[in-house]
């Protein structure tokens, strides 16, 4: 196979302009901590300091609840939903313009590939809104009864890996149901959630409806136990989600959980081998690999299995993995030190419980947090690397005989939140997707995503749907609460 | 001619299809409205309750992959057969609610009727709360609805009928099994509903009724592994006990239906959250092309 060399094309990051330090956005407009307290967001590629983030304390967590409250009560929840829908048709109207400026700002801050940022999370940010703005006013066609009510404030806190993405799929709903939201974005991903505040106030948004607010575990645990909220959705791991529920237990206030997952991605013998290839890589390293719904455990028919190792290795010999503005970059940075310390272990477990580890040939840059794609062969359903949630690019590989077995090991972990065929049978691929135990099935496909799509996991993945008519009802009483 | 001596009826648990008595040994009194004795009941422990989700989760494949049509025609006879014991369960109704025979009359009839209104929903749910989802791309996107798995119903302590059919029809109705707690005072109607479910189509296993006091099953099904949402209507009132149980039902993520500060008017016209309650949303993608 022939090498081809490849120029850098790095995306010009002139276009961003990233501030030395940043506020809280409360009831409009920037403001400074009440104790003063910040912490430093970095580029994971370089370790280069972008900004000092405020970090929210309880007084202001206080004052951003209090901020929701008064504009819910006095402007959003009396405005007709014709003119909140302009308000977000406003919103994602920005985001198309600014989505350059977006894209670049969001690899820098969390390290993902200018070609994912720009060509799937923008986008799709702006998708949701236009989605969500069109159903402000037609909230009576919902299916929550002729004239269904919001919760209120809700308290929405979202993880590192999509950080604008994940924002749209919390402000988008809940504003077009007639809440009023405080958002905590992810402590190292601050920034575009930062940027999407200027927007609002371009927007002309009015002060309140939406307020961000910064900090780590501390700020969002504040925040998801005040007493003044209504709705608390929550995107992240399984184990704060518990302590959400737990939280949240004896109280009249609801929860959206969008947890963790261990998505099989089940390649039968009769499947178009390349596609499935490329839909393997795209399954678990998209994003890194930091994706909820990853296809972490690829299941493989016996009789096919040496076939799609072989081209599956040699396709991940022609993945570049390096700087995340260089829009030739398949795999950019892993999130975070501490995200990698964890990558790490668990690979190293993986190796010490006997599944044997390949990785391509991969230079790994000096400076910054990196991670080669990673394959372990030689799993059992027992290992740790086959149970536990990697969040990283790492890919466990199992085999099986019949449909049933497969289906056996795909439903064989407590989440449920994604899984993918692939088989050229049609009749198969219905009977799969009915007995797999997830909220999400990728047939011949994986790692799509749309606004007007349901999205959200069976048992520990969590409760509750984001995306489409379902996502809506998420932010809407029903008659009873 | 002297009077007939009636035989008494032993009152037992129903548990994948039979009707054990508690593993316990034993048995508690319940008595009328008045409180004159009416009947021992069995007294179900924790082991009683492990044993029912067993029952359910080994019955929910079976029930929850049977056809819409074959769902409804099945929970359609439970009526007929409950119309054939109409005037046990009035008879039961009133002693244990302390109700006139005419409102105990109106609320079997209601229950029986309410049973027939969830029936009805087996082959209709999903193309209400379905969808199918224009992507903007090739591909044929769709949403449906499907069970959650074992429910846990602590059924209503008040309504004794028409409470607990308005609980666990919509569990049944979705394609659920059910592990069922009685109303501890007034158990009588769960059972014999029990022995109406043994004697239609409904499979073994599908429901399972425990009766007992609640502390006794209820934190251990709340904190159960296995089962998958819980109902905590019959927790109505008193709400530390309704938090502790959801409490524990966080364990491992259970969709709970939390407990109203007062029992509510199960007169009321049904809506279709406790279908949805314990329905999960699937969405399945596959692309379009030639």
């Amino acid at each position: 196979m022939t090498d081809f060399e490849y120029a850098p094309a790095p995306e010009s990051r002139a276009i961003v302009d990233i501030k030395s330090s940043y506020g809280l956005f409360i009831d409009g407009a920037f403001a400074d901590p009440v104790d003063g307290a910040s912490f430093k967001s970095v580029n994971p590629a370089t370790e280069e300091v972008l900004a000092d983030i405020a970090e929210a304390g309880q007084a202001d967590v206080d004052n951003a609840v209090a901020a929701a409250r008064r504009a819910y009560t006095r402007t959003w929840s009396t405005m007709s939903g014709r003119d909140r829908g302009k308000y977000l048709f406003r919103i994602a109207r920005i985001i198309q313009e600014r989505a350059r400026e977006l894209a670049v700002l969001e690899s820098i801050d969390n390290g993902k590939p200018i070609r994912e940022s720009r060509d799937v999370d923008i986008p799709l940010v702006a998708a949701y809104f236009f989605y969500y703005a069109g159903w402000a006013d037609k909230l009576g066609y919902a299916g929550a009864g002729p004239d269904p009510k919001p919760y209120g404030v809700a308290a929405q806190v979202i993880p590192w890996n999509f950080p604008l993405l994940m924002l749209s799929w919390k402000i988008a709903p809940a504003l077009a149901a007639g809440n009023t939201v405080v958002l905590k974005p992810a402590e190292t991903t601050p920034l575009t959630a930062l940027l999407f505040a200027e927007i609002c106030q371009q927007a002309d948004l009015p002060p309140g409806v939406v307020n961000i607010i910064t900090g780590a575990g501390d700020t969002g645990r504040m925040l998801v136990e005040h007493g003044d909220i209504d709705k608390v959705a929550f995107t992240g791991s399984t184990e704060v989600g518990k302590a959400i529920a737990r939280s949240v237990a004896g109280t009249s206030t609801k929860a959206t959980l969008e947890l963790g997952g261990k998505a099989a991605n089940i390649v039968f013998d009769d499947a178009p081998l390349d596609q499935a290839v490329e839909g393997i890589v795209n399954g678990i390293f998209f994003n890194q690999g930091h994706v909820c719904c990853a296809g972490s455990r690829l299941l493989v028919q016996e009789s096919v299995y040496d076939d799609v190792l072989a081209r599956l290795k040699r396709r991940l010999g022609t993945l570049r993995l390096g700087d995340p503005l260089d829009k030739n970059t398949d795999v950019g940075a892993i999130n975070s030190a501490e995200q990698l310390a964890r990558i790490r272990e668990l690979s190293e477990v993986g190796e010490a419980e006997g599944a044997q580890r390949w990785s391509p040939e991969c230079e790994l840059p000096d400076r910054g947090f990196w991670f080669p794609p990673t394959v372990f062969t030689g799993v059992s359903q027992a290992h740790r690397i086959a149970r536990e949630e990697i969040f990283g690019p790492v890919l466990s590989v199992l085999t099986f005989r019949t449909p049933a077995e497969a289906v056996e090991k795909a439903n064989n972990t407590p989440y449920g939140l994604s899984a993918g065929v692939w088989t050229e049978k049609g009749s198969r691929i219905l009977w799969m997707s009915q007995q797999l135990r997830a909220g999400v099935v990728w047939a011949n496909t994986f790692n799509k995503f749309d606004p007007t799509s349901p999205f959200g996991g069976y048992k520990e993945s969590g409760y509750g749907r984001e995306g489409g008519r379902h996502g809506l009802l998420s932010y809407l009483r029903t008659e009873r609460d | 001619m002297a009077e007939r001596l009636a035989v008494k009826k032993t009152y037992k648990l129903y548990v994948g299809g039979k009707f054990p008595r508690s593993e316990s040994g034993r048995s508690f009194q319940v008595t009328d409205s008045k409180g004159r004795f009416l009947a021992n009941a069995a007294w179900a422990s924790r082991k009683d309750a492990r044993d029912a989700v067993a029952a359910a989760r080994k019955a929910f494949p079976g029930w929850s992959a049977a056809t819409a049509y074959n769902r409804g025609q099945v929970l359609y006879r439970v009526a007929e057969v409950m119309e054939g014991r109409y005037a046990q369960f009035v008879d039961e109704v009133s002693a244990g609610e302390g109700v006139t025979r005419a409102k105990a009359e109106r609320l079997v009839g209601e229950a029986i009727d309410r049973w027939v209104w969830y029936a009805g929903w087996t082959d209709k749910i999903a193309q209400v709360v379905g969808s199918s989802n224009p992507v903007a791309g090739p591909y044929f996107d769709f949403s449906v609805p499907e069970p959650t798995g074992v429910v846990a119903v602590l059924a209503p302590q008040g309504s004794s009928l028409l409470g607990l059919v308005s609980t666990l029809a919509p569990v049944l109705a979705g394609g659920n099994t059910a592990v069922l707690t009685a109303s501890y005072e007034r158990p009588l109607p769960a059972i014999t509903l029990g022995e109406v479910l043994a004697t239609s189509d409904v499979p073994g296993g599908v429901v399972n009724i425990l009766t007992g006091k609640l502390s006794d099953t209820a934190p251990w099904l709340a904190a159960h592994m296995d089962v998958n949402a819980i109902d905590l209507a019959g927790a109505a009132g008193d709400s530390a006990h309704a938090r502790e149980l959801e409490l524990a039902a966080t364990d491992n993520l259970k969709r709970v239906v939390r407990a109203p500060e007062a029992e509510p008017d199960w007169t009321a016209e049904p809506d279709l959250e406790r279908i949805t309650a314990f329905l999960e949303t699937k969405t399945v993608w596959h692309p379009v092309g030639i």
